[in-house]
């Protein structure tokens, strides 16, 4: 009996591989203020999980091509400058998340147990779940250190960027496919609800800690960690859903660390 | 100041941005020469900032056209430039941001030159405003622009160390032999040093194409 077929280790190497990669992309979400931005992404891949069960796709691969979508039409509503940025998240957070929960719903004899969906299920995580994260997560963390000084840059100054030839929009373009591709890799684990405060919680953590953009990224992956450990460990002995338990633990990494802040300035 | 062997950096013809059924500016001649200093001066709402994006190709021309030499290494300064705190960067990593390298006296000596080799390497949100536009100016001059382009690189900035700034501006286009291009509303410093003045005027609506509101020195 192979390690792998136990399901609790089968979703803490999911889970920490999640960490590892939400840690780098988390980092540039708070940076250029994109918490909604991710939001977006994750309630409108209700829509990929519906297309998914429609055309008996791949589940991560249904939300991946959804997320994508939603990501271009993000990015060409941005650049034509109608409606302020917020307001176009918000069309398209809710219009696909709403849209996603009608067609599920239309789906005779659906047997998707949405709960599992909106706040993630260790018990549902298999093998080729696993070469998913670690593959998919592998491609979008190569994909974001070829981008790193093009980003950092355009954090910066977008125009800045652009003088300097670094083609920030197509950076852009690039990290929210990115984004795209993480948030489809953890939804099994951690839910569509709470995904984003794997991006955002343990990048802010980190900043206290962090005199380099670099060590902040590698912070934020060891607090991720820990929260996922944490969390997961919780999960089974308390039989709390998993993505609430991770979240719970990095908010209490938070917590101490500021309190450990506070504490070293006296 | 025209030398013999200075070379076109950028000019353009007639140029105009229209944004929303508003013009910003029309009818803009404007020329750099490596080794010259040319301003662009106006008041509030006259298009300076603009403009400059446009000669910086960041905003498509509506009408004219601009010609740049290429290739054309451009250092540039944005306006009123803040690093959102959540961004961890000090002084030497912003300096050398976005560069693949800079060796030990490339940095020292771009500090020296701007002043702030006695810093050491804080964080950039301590920086007050006048530090922070001096480390934006040695992070372009770092580059070896053969064009540098400074918005309002003074706003912000207290009388004391304006002059220190302007004295920097010169001394940059004297050492390194770029071009500058520089916008201001301090016009007295500008009249003295300028090879060149673009004075910006707000548009008007409904003007003809023979009232030119602007005033070009070198059309002169």
């Amino acid at each position: 009996m192979s390690l792998l077929d136990d399901f609790f280790v089968r979703a803490m190497i999911a889970g920490i591989g999640i960490a590892c990669f939400a840690g780098p992309v988390g980092c540039f979400i708070v940076w250029r203020r994109l918490a909604y931005f991710g939001e977006t992404i994750a309630h409108s891949s209700l829509l990929g999980v519906a297309m998914a069960i429609i055309f008996d796709l791949n589940l991560v691969i249904g939300i991946f091509a959804s997320a994508s979508v939603i990501v271009t039409i993000l990015f060409f509503l941005d650049k034509r400058g109608g409606l302020p940025t917020d307001t176009i998240l918000g069309l398209l957070a809710h219009g696909g998340l709403a849209l996603g929960l009608v067609v599920l719903a239309l789906i005779p004899g659906m047997r998707l147990n949405l709960q599992t969906i909106l706040f993630g299920d260790i018990l549902a995580v298999t093998r080729a779940d696993l070469l998913q994260v670690w593959l998919g997560g592998s491609i979008a963390l190569a994909v974001l250190l070829w981008l790193w000084r093009p980003l950092l840059v355009s954090t910066v100054s977008n125009d800045l960027a652009r003088v300097e030839s670094l083609h920030p929009d197509r950076s852009k373009f690039l990290f929210g496919i990115l984004v795209a591709a993480i948030i489809a890799v953890a939804i099994k684990i951690v839910g569509v609800l709470l995904i984003v405060a794997l991006l955002v919680i343990p990048a802010a953590t980190a900043r206290r800690f962090a005199t380099t953009p670099e060590s902040m990224a590698i912070i934020a992956t060891v607090v991720g960690v820990l929260s996922v450990v944490a969390g997961l460990f919780a999960s089974l002995q308390l039989d709390t859903p998993s993505g609430p338990s991770i979240v719970v633990g990095a908010i209490v990494l938070f917590v101490i660390s500021r309190l450990i802040a506070l504490l070293l300035r006296r | 100041m025209n030398n013999i062997n200075s070379q076109v950096l950028i000019s353009a013809d007639n140029i105009g941005v229209r944004l929303s059924e508003r013009w910003i500016f029309r009818y803009v001649n404007i020329r750099v020469e490596s080794g010259q200093l040319v301003c662009i001066i106006g008041g509030n709402g006259a298009g300076k900032s603009t403009c400059v994006k446009t000669l910086l190709g960041l905003i498509p021309v509506t009408e004219g056209k601009i010609e740049k030499q290429a290739p054309l290494t451009i250092g540039y300064v944005p306006q009123k430039l803040a690093v959102t705190p959540i961004l961890p960067l000090t002084l030497n990593r912003l300096l050398t941001l976005g560069r693949h390298r800079a060796t030990r006296e490339e940095i020292a000596h771009v500090l020296f030159v701007v002043g702030l080799e006695k810093l050491g390497n804080p964080s950039v949100t301590t920086l007050s405003g006048g530090e922070f536009q001096r480390l934006m100016l040695a992070r372009a001059i770092l580059r070896k622009p053969q064009l540098l382009v400074l918005d309002e690189p003074l706003q912000g900035v207290d009388i004391a160390n304006t002059d220190i700034l302007n004295d920097l501006i010169l001394t940059i286009r004297d050492e390194i032999r770029c071009g500058v291009l520089i916008v201001s509303h301090d016009i007295e410093r500008v009249f003295q040093d300028a090879d060149d003045v673009l004075v910006l005027v707000p548009h008007e609506h409904d003007q003809t194409n023979t009232d030119n509101p602007v005033w070009n020195r070198s059309a002169q």
